[in-house]
């Protein structure tokens, strides 16, 4: 199955048991979403449940809020992440606060999704990531979609916790292939293990965890070493305890990431690691990310602004090689 | 109207048209890649609004033939859209990004509606200034929905700036038809309480111009803005990876029979119309060709432009 049809599923399946659940975004109905991840739903369901949004991101996410307010349990769909800074006053001081600020009598089952990252030579405008400034905000839950069987377990938990979620897709992976397994209990909180290893702990989510396994082999026989790659799958909170117990096993760490390196989110994986895990280090970690420039619309300059398969591969061996692998 | 003029006009709206032509033949054969908004069959309001507007231009993604009339070569704007250093935007921008402030042209933004409260901002600068051309923000329908563009009507008319609000209503905001979001179908219906409204046929290139050239007296009499509402018809998808599936075929040929260029042809002379095709024709072909040879940026300068040279020592 189809990464956006895994999503499609996760919410056709949801609404099918429970009417409060209505969806709201730009293009979703009648054209079925920009990367057609919610087609089908406008026929299955009507209009009074997928709703056409003007260009109106403050108030999509603002109406979201007073609709799951109201006992409806709203599914956003943000055309890119990009928009989704039109909408930040109502994340911030109302999705992520309002529960608390009313000592919990206000509950948001709310799910906010939105792709983000560099796709390709969509200029500076439509490139950005921006789980770091989303993990930053406290009262949040955010989840990096890394793949078909994570969306459509992970979306189907979003959309039934009365917790409001944050779910992050990567506009380059719809089309990625997956055979989701339905009868699996997977926990969205919790990360996974693509490829179990004990010398390098490398954690990553979303496009830059396929552009690394695409290169793992690789590196493993250059380094002769062997690597153990997480998709860290929830970005707040996080999985802290897996991350322990494979950084104990491998005492080294990578973190792999495409957005920015100033304010970048594996940042604050590594200070907790080198706090934490000080001791168990062997090296000191390595962080891989995109560089402080917007991203350019020509092709070059593009893939120079971020991480590629074969920067990763570069950076890693460079890395291994100075440090005793 | 001066014959000369009309000539130009023409002339204007057949090398956009071409270009647009030349863009979408080259986005498959991959020399252009990323979004691409072909402007085809809305030349008419593009043209016609760049001749006859003097001061500063606010414009959205769909801005080649805008940018082509206010002055750009096609060879610069062309090379942009393949990413090269000869491009207006030197590779960096791409086809949503052309600006020109020498020609006060302070073009594509990628974000809808983002544009309108930057316009606001020169406005007012250029009454501060006291320079009475003052400036024009074009938008789409979508982009009336926007809560910048309430606050910007609101902003624009308090401070009595010299603003023209151009509204370009092809009635779509990609596939979503405007009945279905908007509260009105018209658009200055939302701006009526705040300034005059005209409503012009988008598809005519003399009365887009003649509707332009009156706003812009206006705004010099000092008395605010004034919002003009285009009705425009898009020939193709919102961008090339639109299929158009939600506008049927009788709907796309009611569409066409307003080309802009049919409608002007019988006021122009016929040497002047068999002289100009091959002209243009050639003209796009140079420009395809001057995209081709120029060089991509080079990866030395990844950190180029975001900072002046002087705030890039800081910034590296
Ligand atoms: C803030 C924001 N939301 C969504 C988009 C995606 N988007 C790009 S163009 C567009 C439709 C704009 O419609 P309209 O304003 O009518 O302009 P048109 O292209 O029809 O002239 C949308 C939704 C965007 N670029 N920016
Ligand atoms: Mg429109």
């Amino acid at each position: 199955m189809l990464y956006r049809e895994a999503i499609n599923l996760a919410m056709d399946e949801t609404m099918s048991e429970d009417t409060n659940i209505i969806l709201l975004g730009e293009d979703i109905a009648d054209v079925g979403g920009t990367f057609r991840v919610t087609e089908g739903l406008l026929k299955k369901y009507g209009k009074t449940r997928v709703i056409d949004t003007p260009i109106a991101e403050l108030s999509i996410v603002g109406n979201a809020i007073g609709m799951a307010i109201g006992g409806l349990r709203p599914v956003v769909e943000l055309m890119t992440a990009n928009f989704s800074l039109l909408a930040f006053d109502q994340i911030v001081n109302h999705m992520a606060k309002l529960p608390f600020m009313s000592a919990g009598k206000i509950r948001l089952p709310l799910v906010l999704r939105m792709p983000q990252g560099v796709s390709k030579q969509l200029g500076a405008q439509h490139s950005e990531n921006y789980e770091n400034m989303l993990s930053s905000i406290p009262g949040l839950f955010v989840f990096a979609v890394s793949s078909p069987n994570y969306a459509y377990h992970a979306l189907k938990k979003a959309i039934k916790m009365d917790d409001p979620v944050i779910f992050i897709e990567h506009e380059l992976l719809y089309n990625k292939k997956e055979e989701i397994d339905r009868s699996s209990d997977l926990d969205p909180f919790k990360a996974r293990i693509i490829k179990e290893g004990t010398d390098i702990t490398i954690i990553s989510y979303l496009k830059m965890l396929d552009d690394t396994a695409s290169v793992l082999e690789e590196i493993e026989k250059e380094l002769n070493c062997s690597c153990e790659l997480i998709d860290l799958c929830s970005l707040n909170p996080v999985d802290f305890k897996s991350l322990e117990i494979s950084i104990k096993k491998t005492g080294r760490l990578i973190m792999i990431e495409e957005g920015h390196r100033m304010g970048s989110y594996g940042a604050q994986i590594i200070s907790w690691a080198v706090e934490e895990l000080f001791y168990f280090l062997d090296a000191a970690p390595l962080r891989l990310c995109g560089e402080n420039v917007p991203i350019a619309y020509n092709r070059k300059l593009e893939l120079a602004s971020i991480p590629t398969p074969k920067s990763i591969k570069k950076d890693i061996i460079n890395w291994g090689t100075n440090n005793g692998l | 109207m001066d014959s000369t003029l009309m000539e130009d006009l023409y002339y204007c709206m057949l090398l956009g048209r071409h270009f647009e032509y030349a863009a979408k033949e080259n986005y498959f054969q991959g020399n252009i890649s990323g979004f691409l908004h072909l402007d085809i069959g809305q030349e008419a309001l593009s043209v016609g609004t760049m001749k006859a507007f003097e001061g500063d231009v606010f414009t959205t993604y769909r801005e080649h033939v805008m940018a082509l009339s206010r002055g750009m070569s096609a060879n610069a704007v062309m090379a942009e859209l393949f990413g090269k250093v000869d491009g207006v935007s030197k590779g960096r921008g791409g086809s949503m990004h052309m600006f020109s402030p020498q020609l006060g042209f302070y073009g594509g933004d990628a974000i809808v509606g983002g544009h309108i409260p930057n316009a606001v901002g020169c406005a007012y600068a250029r009454k501060y200034q006291d320079k009475k051309t003052g400036c024009l923000v074009v938008f789409g329908d979508g982009a009336t929905n926007c809560g910048g563009f309430f606050e910007s009507i609101n902003i624009a008319t308090s401070q009595k700036l010299p603003l023209v609000f151009l509204c370009e209503n092809n009635k779509y905001a990609i596939g979503t038809k405007i009945e279905s979001v908007s509260a009105f179908s018209k658009q200055a219906k939302k701006v009526e309480a705040y300034m005059p409204t005209v409503e012009v046929d988008g598809m005519d290139v003399l009365a887009v111009y003649k509707a332009i050239k009156e706003a812009g007296e206006y705004i010099k009499e000092g008395k605010g803005p004034i919002f003009i509402e285009a009705m425009t018809c898009r020939f193709e998808g919102h961008s090339i990876s639109d299929a158009n599936k939600y506008r049927s075929s009788k709907e796309m040929q009611k569409c066409k029979e307003l080309d802009p260029l049919i409608k002007l042809k019988p006021f122009l002379d016929k040497v002047f119309l068999e002289k100009i095709e091959e002209q243009v024709i050639q003209e796009i072909m140079q420009a395809v060709n001057f995209a081709k040879a120029s060089p991509e940026p080079s990866l030395t300068d990844l950190h180029k432009y975001s900072f002046t040279n002087e705030g890039l020592k800081h910034a590296l």
